[in-house]
């Protein structure tokens, strides 16, 4: 049994989530193991929208989504890369009076947490967007929100956590988990065993299974939302995009791709892959060129899907097994999770490190669906 | 540098059809390509968008992609792909956005 | 099913994606046993890359575009239109994505969808590239490029067009090119002459072929035209009037002056479409590159999907036709009907031999792989995105990259507009020297739909309805 080697901490899955945990643990001083079965940032981390807002979000998860934020603004100093983050802000847009409201609704809840947005409707929006559709009723803007590449950000954390010292194995999936020695014993796929005091759940949308192991069920369910881009023209969105009534996301890099989602996609029978829909092809590039005319006449260069783990309440499952002592769950991100992942691998940190976080991430808890209750402000089907 | 480029060696006694680029009038022959029509009007169809180079396609079989253009409706086109029809109206310079 | 169209034994659905001599053959095979077949090409009249046919305001006739193969060519056309009637054609019409037994197709009309029970591409080949220095500049042109705006425009390239790269189409070409007015100023391989040399015992399996080759080199020699072997490209510059290649030969450097460059490496299939649909995919070692799998018929990996011609690996115009005939004696086959042994004997023999003359070309004109390795830094590899070799040679190390999708999703090498066709092969190379690891380890770029960008003002229509 000498081969088995002995960590503080076993994360398993090396999406942005897991990748950001093995950094802030590590720095934090413990011995890490990451372990990824594909290769890090391979699915939901590496192939999402890139969409970096607070805007719109549901209040529960706001605290975790602020603190993530203002990592985000440094993430150079953090990771050696700025993963290619733009604060050009965050514009919702609605078409009729309903939607506005719901807008209204949403700007009192940012005020309290301090987030400052601008209604805009008629001719000063389309003064300050001349590139929406004059469909569009009104829109709600949050300046700092932003937009970043999600092909470099788990990456980026991955290479950072190995320099400093934590182990990472790609190719090579957690197959067994057993108890052992009050921690943790997790075989591979490879046959390889470890060892680890502490176990991290950030297997996203397969990270259920490995919840259900420990009694732990939370809802969470695989979805696979669609993704595109389009050739290369000069930049002119600037802001991301987002619809109250979901259907469209969208956001142009400053080399001039345009980049949107909406609609979702078709996952394979084992759910470990999808594949992008025609149906939802023709209607979300149908729906583009209403937003934005412009889009009209772009030609469409890549459509793609990804695998993402959605929590029936929409919020992601973050926190202390109420079962287990040592497990840690982190996944079901519910189309967030791009954005607060970098404090979710901080907070886990805390949590393992010393018991506690100053962020308020208690509406998160798997205990929630023991206690099953839920305070939904706002239906999101914007990722 | 650049100048025309394309030569044609056969083939001359085609109806000609007219069409514009960059709003002034060009020639050409019924069955040229739009990639044909420019490089024989003065041997480019685009500019990089990532350096401001010019491009004048590589492949002329629809497979490199290099060669995609704007018409003056907005149209987006593939120039070694696409017949030259009277009327049509090249834009290469297209109006910055905002 | 999508369309309410139910599957039967007696009718099935049957698609072939390209309508060049493996798509036509394939057509007239299944026609000729009572099917009924869908094909479609992206252009706008058949023949494919070899027997591409000009618009119809074009009228030199077929021995002045198709030289020694206007025979073969007008066989060919006449069968198309012998076939015409009795199958459902959709030239003009992009493949753009498949899925399960679907294929999604846009044309100036629209997109719209068919079913297929069975599914033969014939989707052929385009220039496999080796990037030089400068090759983005006007009056650069891939090989193929320069033979398609002959046969299909009546124009060149240049009046002194300089030919690089390797092959039997660099000479083939070149001499096209001298007998239509041009000079080419030089014609550079990158193989060895000692190669070629190597590879005749293969070649000779087709003495024909054989000949030819040898019959433009000495052409092309008695009209003083330098035809110079392991001439390794460098760059590329503009100076004057001129484009000037600078190349070494010998570990010597030297440059020589024309008015345009055509440039070309071989061969490359059109293998999105098996990729998309799940097929699966070989290492094939002598063409350094990943090919769909498929047996002598050419069955796929999927019961559904035959893979014919060029798509399959180079095989040149001969074996295109007689791969399409097999895949479609195969079609045959699985659909539990009776198809002529003698027949079928013949094409593979035929098959035979072309796989052993393909194995000569490979040999005789192999991908120039230690040349890419040396290329240097400023060399765009990726034409849609820009990036250099030095971008890849940088973050290789940086980011540990040891995987071709991982390569382009940190560089966006291969991720614009025409998704790595162009510039896989090299950036394969790239990668597998800076890692100093085989070149089938580093696996290859995912096809993703639509196979070349669609317009989105052609959704509307769909959208709307
Ligand atoms: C198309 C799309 C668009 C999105 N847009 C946005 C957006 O704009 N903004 C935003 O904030 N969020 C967005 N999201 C959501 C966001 O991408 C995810 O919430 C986030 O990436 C989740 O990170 P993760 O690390 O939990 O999951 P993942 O990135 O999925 O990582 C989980 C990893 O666990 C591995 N794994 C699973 N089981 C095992 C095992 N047994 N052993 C080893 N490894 C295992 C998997 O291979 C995987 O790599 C989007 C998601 C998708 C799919
Ligand atoms: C530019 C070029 C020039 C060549 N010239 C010669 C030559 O002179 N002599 C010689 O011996 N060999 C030549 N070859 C080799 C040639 O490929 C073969 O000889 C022969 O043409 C192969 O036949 P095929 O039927 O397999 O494919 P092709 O003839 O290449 O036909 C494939 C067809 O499929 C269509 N297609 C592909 N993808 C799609 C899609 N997604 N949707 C719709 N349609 C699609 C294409 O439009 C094309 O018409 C050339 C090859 C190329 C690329
Ligand atoms: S020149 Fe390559 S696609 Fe037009």
């Amino acid at each position: 049994m000498t081969d088995i080697v002995q960590y503080d901490v076993c994360i398993i899955g090396g999406g942005l989530v897991g990748c950001s945990a093995a950094l802030h643990l590590t720095r934090a001083g413990q011995s890490v193991v990451l372990v990824e079965r594909d290769s890090v940032g391979a699915h939901a981390s590496g192939v999402n929208f890139g969409g970096v807002r607070r805007h719109g979000r549901n209040a529960l998860e706001l605290p975790l989504s602020l603190r993530s934020l203002d990592i985000w603004r440094n993430m150079a100093a953090l990771v050696g890369n700025d993963c290619e983050f733009m604060p050009c802000g965050h514009l919702k847009v609605a078409r009729n009076e309903a939607e506005m409201s719901v807008l209204e609704q949403w700007r009192g809840f940012g005020a309290q947490h301090g987030i400052d947005v601008e209604l805009h409707n008629g001719a000063k929006l389309r003064q300050r967007f001349p590139w929406l559709s004059a469909q569009i009723y009104g829109a709600s803007f949050c300046p700092g929100d932003g937009h970043a590449n999600p092909r470099l950000a788990a990456p980026a954390f991955a290479l950072r956590a190995r320099a400093e010292g934590a182990v990472i194995i790609e190719g090579d999936g957690a197959d067994v988990i057993e108890d052992a020695q009050g921690g943790f014993e997790v075989t591979l796929m490879s046959g390889k065993r470890l060892r680890a005091s502490v176990l991290v759940n950030a297997a996203g949308a397969w990270g259920r299974t490995i919840a259900a192991r420990y009694g732990d069920d939370a809802p969470v369910n695989a979805v696979a939302p669609q993704m595109f881009v389009s050739e290369p023209v000069p930049y002119f969105i600037d802001a991301v995009l987002g619809m109250v009534c979901g259907g469209l996301y969208l956001r142009q890099i400053p080399r001039g791709n345009v980049i949107f989602g909406g609609g979702r996609g078709t996952l394979s029978p084992d759910q470990r892959s999808s594949w992008p829909s025609d149906r939802v092809f023709a209607e979300t590039v149908g729906l583009a060129g209403e937003i934005i005319p412009q889009l009209r006449n772009l030609a469409i260069i890549r459509s793609w899907t990804g695998v993402e783990g959605n929590c029936d309440d929409g919020l992601p499952v973050v926190g202390s097994s109420p079962r287990r002592q040592g497990l840690y769950h982190a996944f079901g991100f519910s189309g967030h999770g791009f954005q607060m992942a970098p404090a979710v691998g901080a907070v886990l940190s805390e949590l393992i490190t010393r018991g506690a976080t100053p962020t308020d991430i208690s509406a998160l808890s798997p205990q929630r669906f023991a206690d099953a209750k839920s305070g939904l402000v706002m239906a999101e089907s914007e990722i | 540098m650049y100048s025309p480029r394309f030569h044609r060696i056969a083939e001359t006694d085609r109806p000609k059809i007219v069409l514009t680029v960059d709003g002034r009038p060009v020639d050409a022959a019924d069955g040229d390509t739009l990639l044909t029509v420019l490089m024989r009007h003065d041997g480019w169809v685009r500019d990089s968008e990532f350096d401001g180079q010019r491009r004048a396609g590589f492949c002329a079989m629809g497979a490199c992609q290099d060669c995609w253009l704007t018409l003056a409706d907005g149209q987006r086109l593939r120039a070694c792909t696409t017949v030259a029809r009277t009327g049509m109206a090249i834009v290469r310079k297209p109006a910055t956005h905002d | 099913m999508t369309d309410g169209d139910m599957t039967s034994a007696d009718t099935p659905r049957i698609a072939i994606i390209g309508a060049g001599p493996a798509g036509i053959r394939a057509a007239e095979t299944l026609v000729e046993a009572g099917l009924r077949v869908t094909l479609i090409d992206e252009a706008a009249l058949p023949g494919g890359q070899i027997y591409r046919q000009p618009p119809p305001t074009l009228r030199r006739p077929a021995k002045a575009l198709y030289g020694f193969e206007a025979g073969k060519a007008e066989a060919l056309h006449s069968s198309f239109a012998r076939l015409r009637s009795a199958i459902d054609y959709r030239p003009e019409t992009l493949v753009w994505g498949a899925r399960d037994n679907r294929l999604l197709l846009s044309s100036r009309a629209g997109n719209t969808e068919i079913a297929f029970d069975k599914l033969i591409l014939a989707t052929g080949a385009m220039d496999r590239i080796a990037p030089v220095a400068g090759w983005t500049q006007p009056g650069v042109y891939s090989l193929g490029g320069a033979q398609v705006v002959l046969k299909h425009q009546a124009c060149l390239i240049g009046k002194r067009p300089i030919f690089a790269g390797t092959g039997p189409l660099l000479y083939l070409i070149a001499w096209q090119y001298l007998r239509a007015g041009s000079r080419p100023a030089a014609v550079l391989d990158t193989g060895s002459f000692a190669g070629q040399l190597r590879a005749l015992p293969r070649l000779a399996r087709q003495p024909r072929t054989l000949l030819k080759g040898l019959y433009f080199t000495a052409a092309l020699r008695a009209k003083g035209i330098p035809v110079l072997y392991s001439a390794l490209p460098a760059r590329i510059d503009a100076r004057d009037d001129n484009l000037v290649l600078t190349y070494t030969r010998n570990g010597r450097s030297h440059e020589i002056a024309g008015d345009a460059v055509a440039l070309g490496s071989g061969l490359k299939p059109e293998t999105q479409l098996a990729e998309i649909l799940g097929c699966a995919f070989d290492f094939h070692s002598p063409s350094r590159s990943y090919l769909p799998r498929c047996d002598r018929m050419g069955r796929s990996s999927l019961a559904t999907t035959y893979i014919a011609g060029d798509t399959g690996g180079i095989r040149g115009a001969d074996a295109a036709e007689a791969g399409g005939a097999l895949a479609a004696l195969a079609v045959l086959e699985d659909l539990g009907r009776s198809v002529p042994e003698v027949r079928k004997r013949q094409l593979l023999t035929h098959m035979r031999r072309a796989e052993i003359f393909r194995s000569g070309l490979e040999l005789a004109f192999a991908y120039p792989a230690p040349a890419i390795a040396g290329l240097a830094d400023d060399t765009v590899l990726c034409r849609c995105e820009n990036v250099t070799i030095g971008d890849l040679r940088a973050a290789i190390p940086q980011w540990n990259i040891t995987e071709m999708n991982r390569l382009k999703a940190i560089t966006r090498c291969g991720m614009g507009r025409c998704q790595g066709r162009v510039c896989g092969s090299a950036a394969m190379e790239v990668l597998a020297s800076e890692t100093h690891a085989p070149i089938e380890s580093v696996g290859r770029l995912r096809g993703q739909i639509p196979l070349k960008p669609v317009v989105g003002s052609n959704f509307e229509t769909k959208a709307a309805s």
